[in-house]
């Protein structure tokens, strides 16, 4: 007699073997990872004592540096998210197989959104820092060049799952290839587009936030200062304000894309 | 008939939008007026890839010493320590946290602590919240373990409970119908219905756990983010663009073994 099974025996042996791989790589990492077990004694005091220290909260220090570098945070997040934008069009339109039927462009654009997306905002930061110095400007280009892959990846797939059928229309009646993407392709993409960038530019306000650990400007260098003072009651404000944003950020978004997408 | 046929050629195909146009305008214009908050000046762009040229130049070539690959080696397994454990733990904690925030299981009371839990968790960077952690159990690996740990239970819950809201009732209402307890209407009834997607979150999360851990080091968190912020710091660029690669290349591997997983796993 058969007995009905869901999955094929090569499917069976996979899945098994997956998990056995995971809980062989979950027990090699306990055994192995370095702990420290004296920090480990005092970790609650640390803990009670790393609250009992922030509060009452430092509402000083918001008008010393906080209010400002706040600005350059929403700064650097919106322009870093434009100039992401705008650089990867061009890369999303050589990845997409549809518009460039070139193999080899393809390769260079997938491995230029592959590359930016597996560095990480803040490993951006410290170059360009390197670079152009402390400041906002470093935080802003890192922005960019981190979400160039995000943006880029998201496009060119919005590009490649296209219906042809406007385009073919365009191309019937004669129009060149620069009309073919102003008015074919664009106005079919642009809903994906503006909702990707508004859905990046929520991620890049947190991330701008922790770019200043680094030197990169924004609120990260008042949290980056009152940290190496161990004034952890001006920690507690920063804090406190980078969790406002967020929440703020995130509730603005969801009511721009209830409303406009 | 005449007329007719004049008025449709003189329409335009395609008007001119002045929304649009305006918008367009209006985005251009704060992009000058951001650019001046910032300081962000030609000059300054100019200065800096003068600055870049010679950064690169100390970065070329990469060095690949054998004491040098060691190190890179060291932290690189450390990094990947972290996001196993930081993955399997957050996966154990996810699952009843995801239940408990699933509105169409639990009473509304204990569906919104949870949500507010989730919400918690989910609005710090895992950075600030290894700062925290440093703070709290010292330097070293195990601070990032936990912020990734956090990260990880914002993530998975979230969609996990969002995937148990949007499953089928029906199948759960046959097995309450044999009188199943709780504990049995879950692994009889819930489960099966939303394992598969679970199964996708986490192993998504384990990519970005492994991205993330490339960072967490930077603030003390341990992992390869501490070996290149070390280097960094003492100037030694071409260590940096070694390990800069040596990510770059485990991710790439990462992001195909994952992808392939989340394919096999639907």
């Amino acid at each position: 007699m058969r007995r009905w099974r869901r999955f094929t025996p090569a499917q069976r042996i996979g899945r098994a073997l997956t998990y056995v791989l995971a809980a062989v790589a979950v027990v090699w990492s306990l055994r192995t990872i370095e702990v420290i077990p004296e920090f480990l004694y005092d970790a609650p005091e640390q803990t009670a004592d790393l609250f009992r220290r922030m509060w009452p909260i430092d509402w000083s220090f918001w008008g010393e540096m906080v209010a400002e570098a706040l600005v350059e945070t929403f700064h650097t997040a919106t322009l870093g998210t434009i100039i992401a934008l705008a650089l990867s069009v061009p890369v999303a339109l050589l990845a997409a197989r549809n518009i460039t039927p070139s193999a080899t462009l393809n390769l260079v654009a997938k491995f230029i959104l592959v590359s930016s997306r597996s560095v990480n905002s803040l490993i951006w930061a410290l170059l360009f820092v390197a670079i152009f110095g402390p400041g906002a400007l470093a935080g802003t280009l890192a922005i960019a060049f981190r979400s160039i892959g995000f943006v880029g990846k998201l496009l060119a797939e919005a590009l490649e799952e296209m219906p042809r059928g406007p385009l073919e229309a365009l191309a019937a009646a004669g129009a060149p290839r620069g009309a073919i993407l102003l008015k074919g392709y664009w106005p079919q993409v642009e809903p994906s587009f503006w909702s990707v960038a508004l859905f990046r530019w929520d991620i890049n306000i947190r991330e701008s936030a922790v770019l200043g650990l680094v030197g990169a400007g924004g609120i990260g260098v008042a949290l980056d200062t009152a940290l190496n003072n161990l004034y952890w009651d001006q920690v507690g404000l920063c804090l406190l304000v980078i969790f406002a944003v967020v929440v703020a950020t995130e509730v603005a978004t969801s009511a721009i894309r209830s409303r406009i997408i | 008939m005449d007329r007719l046929v004049s008025a449709a050629t003189a329409r335009t195909p395609f008007p001119a939008n002045w929304t649009a146009r305006a918008l367009w305008t209006a985005l251009a214009l704060y992009v000058l007026y951001a650019c001046g908050i910032l300081d962000v000046s030609w000059d300054r762009f100019v200065r800096g890839l003068d600055n870049g040229a010679r950064f690169l130049g100390r970065m070329f070539p990469p060095d690949f010493s054998a004491q040098k690959l060691d190190l890179l080696k060291v932290g690189m397994l450390e990094s990947m320590q972290i996001a196993v454990l930081s993955t399997a733990a957050g996966i154990v904690l996810s699952l009843p946290l995801g239940l408990l925030a699933a509105r169409n299981l639990m009473p509304g009371w204990v569906s919104w602590t949870a949500r507010g839990v989730i919400a918690l968790c989910r609005s710090f960077h895992p950075v600030i919240t290894a700062i925290l952690f440093v703070k709290a159990v010292g330097f070293g690996a195990l601070a990032g373990v936990l912020a990734l740990v956090v990260a990880s239970m914002g993530f998975i819950s979230k969609l996990f409970a969002e995937a148990i809201e949007e499953m089928s009732l029906r199948q759960v209402e046959a097995v309450r119908a044999t009188g199943a307890g709780f504990f049995n209407v879950l692994v009889m009834g819930v489960f099966p219905q939303v394992i598969a997607r679970f199964i996708g979150f986490c192993v998504y999360q384990l990519d970005s756990n492994l991205r993330n851990s490339t960072m967490v080091g930077i603030v003390g968190g341990g992992g390869i983010g501490a070996t290149l912020f070390t280097a960094y710091q003492r100037f030694d660029y071409d260590f940096v663009l070694t390990i800069l690669l040596a990510i770059i290349a485990v991710i790439m591997v990462a992001e195909v073994v994952s992808a392939q997983l989340r394919k096999a796993f639907q």
